[in-house]
């Protein structure tokens, strides 16, 4: 039985096999529509995340199961102060898989020891997402044509995003990719990443705190949102806070085919202007998140079509 | 000073200095009841000073535990009076309950049960991280 926990669970052939069923999902969906009939996925989300859980939801649906589940730990036994273990151990009796999102990090780990069905973690705190890495895997992939030789740009927050830091652990086993980071100083990718992830397997990167000097370059340009209350002092932020803000303007030296990704919600780091820009991935992404899910599903569950 | 030599059980060598009464700690030798002799401070040829620990019973001795506190302690092994085997020891790969996770977003601060778990990433620089939420040890 297989898990997943972090996205390094899986090797990048497993990673391209399921990114090759996602796109056939695409391609066919009535051939999927019913191959996890009489399954039951169950949606522990122990932290509210409507569009995470959504997603996996619609994706259960979409191949003919059921869900069932809660969507905070209020509502949950939780609160009464069942441990993590026991929980997974009596939902596990009731479900053929669980997707579980948890405040605590590593929480989805302690379940996958303990549970009967496999467990996708579908968020652990700052941890991982491993299912938002594949969402931006498979967009890459269907927009660019390839996960190889490629210069990634990734704006904004990148000390806190975990989305950031997944997507260059998963990127990092791929060969051609450059890495551009573009942040303020106070939200720069932490040194850990840089010496156990870009370092260690040789990529290169180069840091910056100006989007309109990188943007030439780039073939994928990552935002994430910056948070004011990730800055000490309010004049920092008020003062830093456009230059990391997507407009019209500062996309006229970006390329024609780049492509933008974000991992919503957005609040203002991409200007609505944007949204018709052919090169706004950020809506498809979101599509792309439920049909990597319904691929991942029945990898899990070991279901064909 | 005179310490009996030991019938059956184990000699720790090559303590750093200072070292003997965390080892004593965190193998909790307190709760034995054979003989049992702490020396600090011996002379010794390769480190200048050493510590020493010595047990004469043959207990389960977490051989993990040690190496992760000093690798370079040996393990002497001690039948009838005779050193039966000697054993180096190295990092160990992962070590259970020896030290705890400190990041307050892990699930180890909440569920008490848990064993810590913490696994070597980094041998060269004896980096160990938390299993669950990947914090480096302190």
């Amino acid at each position: 039985m297989r898990h997943l926990i972090d996205i390094l669970d899986f090797t990048t052939d497993e990673i391209d096999a399921l990114l090759d069923r996602a796109d056939d999902i695409i391609a066919n969906p009535e051939k999927y529509q019913e191959v996890c009939k009489h399954k039951k996925l169950a949606t522990l989300f122990f932290e509210p995340s409507t569009r995470t859980r959504l997603s996996f939801e619609s994706a259960m649906l979409s191949l003919g199961g059921s869900v069932l589940g809660f969507s905070e730990a209020k509502s949950s036994s939780a609160s009464k102060g069942e441990s993590v273990s026991d929980t997974i151990q009596v939902v596990s009796a009731y479900s053929d898989i669980i997707a579980m999102r948890h405040p605590k990090e590593g929480a989805p780990l302690v379940a996958s020891f303990r549970s009967g069905v496999p467990i996708i973690n579908a968020g652990d705190g700052g941890h991982f997402h491993p299912t938002q890495t594949l969402t931006d895997l498979l967009t890459i992939r269907r927009e660019k044509g390839r996960l190889d030789n490629l210069t990634v740009g990734f704006c904004g927050d990148l000390k806190f995003g975990r989305t950031v830091h997944s997507l260059i652990s998963a990127l990092s086993r791929y060969t051609g990719i450059k890495i551009v980071l573009i942040s303020p100083d106070e939200l720069k990718l932490p040194t850990y990443m840089k010496t156990d992830v870009l370092d260690k397997n040789n990529m290169s990167y180069r840091e910056t705190t100006d989007l309109v000097e990188a943007m030439k370059e780039l073939d994928i340009l990552y935002m994430t949102r910056v948070q004011q209350e990730r800055f000490f002092n309010e004049a920092d932020y008020i003062r830093l806070k456009d230059s990391y803000i997507l407009t019209a303007k500062k996309m006229e030296s970006a390329k024609e085919d780049m492509c933008i990704l974000h991992p919503l919600p957005r609040v203002n780091e991409i200007s609505v202007e944007i949204d018709d820009d052919p090169r706004a991935c950020y809506f498809k992404q979101v599509a792309c998140g439920k049909f990597v899910r319904m691929a991942l599903i029945m990898k899990l569950l070991e279901v064909e079509a | 000073m005179n310490i009996d030599s030991i019938k059956n059980g184990y000699v720790i060598d090559h303590i750093k200095p200072g070292m003997a009464l965390e080892i004593y700690r965190i193998l909790d030798l307190g709760r034995l009841d054979c003989h049992l002799a702490i020396i600090k401070n011996a002379v010794s040829g390769k480190m200048g000073k050493k510590d020493i620990i010595k047990i004469d019973e043959m207990i389960e001795l977490d051989l993990n535990v040690l190496g992760y506190i000093d690798p370079g302690i040996t393990v002497n092994v001690v039948k009838n009076g005779e050193i039966v085997d000697k054993r180096h020891l190295e990092l160990p790969e992962k070590i259970t309950n020896v030290i705890k996770c400190k990041n307050p977003r892990c699930i180890t601060s909440c569920e008490q049960e848990l064993d810590h778990v913490f696994k070597l990433t980094d041998r060269e620089n004896r980096v160990y991280r938390c299993i669950y939420c990947e914090s480096k040890a302190k």
